[in-house]
């Protein structure tokens, strides 16, 4: 039934093609508009809504191989499949529509039960497409499902420079004792909604979960424009929403969370690991082991947000914080310059 | 001389698109297909070699799109020929267009 009602565009300048195409696709039982030429076939695509393209080659304004270009060149757009109507002559006009991204080619004038088999499939194509970028995106978040997307998937790493956020509950363990399995549950479905809400909404990306606890990068694998002031404010969103989350927790008698923070700025080794059957978008290096380090170490400063000194001074005085001193941390060598936000 | 409209295309036109909707077709055929024509000769006239292939090449598509086989193998001629040096081409076109039509006229007459 996916070709049943789908909302079709036809980009055609030949009237009696574009009238009769219409006619076709409605007598098949889809919605359908009409473009006069490339130009105005693109703005209607950008307004939403279209599962399907019929494109005409030879237009006005903007040709149909025009059209493949800026689709192509277009994350919102690449994914509607195109069928393109035309009676170019020669192989060659049909090899460069597939080229640039055509789903498949029709001569005109168009069969119409060629038609309707055409666009079923391609309808099913795109069915199949938008599940598995739902499915992905269940389980990587945007950013990552955009990347993958986009530079399609290879096991492999990239130095990049990010900004790398370690987060968990403090003391959760009393908590799961005090209370029942579901509502930990529920707890901990709430607090990482908040986490990544806060996290998201400053380009970072959440990539691991662990118990309690999670991982955030910022400024992989999609830049982010300065890394260390969106993670500093991602963690201060964070400790907003924990108190708004306990205020909440106290009107019912329950016990406050206290979270922890440790974030880091350099260089890392980002990409995805695992096997071709499961892999997982991760970073890591030194930067990666200091921020897990400091976020361990929130408990002994008594201080909910961490930062290692190159955090701190891409911060440039934008946010007020501390200098604790150099602390040692378990498995550096050296102590290290550790600075606190200040709170308020 | 062969018949201007292939029936059994133009019958097939009718069964998938309804009769009716056909009539309308027509009608639409009948008021671009004569700018076509005139956009050959301003074209020829221009000089305007791309211009006259995309008038042809419209008027190819519609022909074929009513069974016009004539008329369309004309209009693929001047499409794939280039610009021609005289106008007889357009003169045989028109001929050949003004033929189709009255046989179209014939078939869409209520």
């Amino acid at each position: 039934m996916a070709e049943r009602g789908a909302r079709l565009l036809v980009a055609d300048d030949n009237k009696v093609n574009r009238l009769l195409l219409a006619r076709s696709l409605t007598l098949q039982g889809h919605q359908v508009a009409s473009a006069e030429n490339g130009r105005i076939a693109l703005e209607m695509l950008r307004g939403g809504g279209f599962d399907l393209l019929l494109l005409d080659m030879e237009m006005p304004e903007m040709d149909g191989f025009q059209v493949l270009e800026q689709l192509a060149a277009d994350t919102a757009l690449r994914d509607v499949p195109v069928i393109v109507t035309s009676s170019l002559e020669g192989i060659t006009h049909v090899v460069r529509c597939i080229e640039l991204g055509a789903d498949d080619y029709l001569h005109k004038p168009v069969n119409p039960v060629l038609l309707k088999a055409r666009i079923g499939s391609s309808l099913e194509k795109k069915r199949l497409r938008d599940q598995q970028k739902a499915l992905v995106e269940r389980f990587a978040t945007s950013a990552v499902a955009a990347d993958l997307q986009q530079g399609g998937f290879a096991l492999g790493g990239r130095r990049v420079q990010a900004t790398v956020m370690f987060c968990d509950i403090r003391g959760f363990t009393g908590i799961v004792e005090s209370q029942g399995p579901e509502e930990t549950i529920e707890l901990l479905n709430t607090w990482y909604t908040l986490m990544f809400e806060a996290i998201t909404s400053q380009g970072g990306v959440v990539n691991q979960m662990i118990g309690d606890g999670l991982m955030a990068i910022f400024g992989a694998p999609l830049p982010v424009a300065d890394p260390p002031l969106a993670a500093v404010r991602a963690a201060l969103d964070m400790i907003e929403m924990i108190g708004l989350l306990n205020a909440e927790r106290a009107a019912e008698g329950k016990t406050a969370l206290a979270i922890g923070i440790g974030i880091a700025t350099g260089e890392v080794i980002a990409g995805y690991t695992g096997t071709q059957e499961r892999a997982t978008y991760t970073c890591v290096g030194d930067t990666v082991n200091l921020a897990a380090r400091l976020e361990a170490h929130t408990k002994q400063a008594g201080r909910g947000i961490l930062m290692d000194a190159a955090t701190q001074a891409a911060l440039d005085g934008r946010v007020r914080t501390e200098a604790l001193g150099d602390v040692e941390l378990k498995g550096k060598a050296k102590p290290v310059a550790v600075h606190a936000v200040t709170a308020g | 001389m062969p018949d201007p409209i292939d029936r059994t295309i133009f019958g097939e036109l009718q069964d998938s698109a309804g009769a009716d909707f056909v009539v309308e077709l027509v009608g639409t055929f009948f008021e671009e297909a004569p700018r076509m024509i005139a956009d050959l000769r301003s074209a020829l006239a221009a000089g305007d070699g791309e211009r006259f292939r995309r008038a042809a090449h419209s008027l190819k598509t519609n022909a074929h799109t009513f069974g016009a086989t004539v008329l369309g193998a004309q209009a693929r001629g001047l499409e794939l020929g280039g610009l021609p040096s005289d106008a007889s081409g357009i003169d045989a076109l028109q001929s050949l267009y003004d033929s189709a039509a009255a046989a179209l006229q014939e078939l869409t007459r209520g």
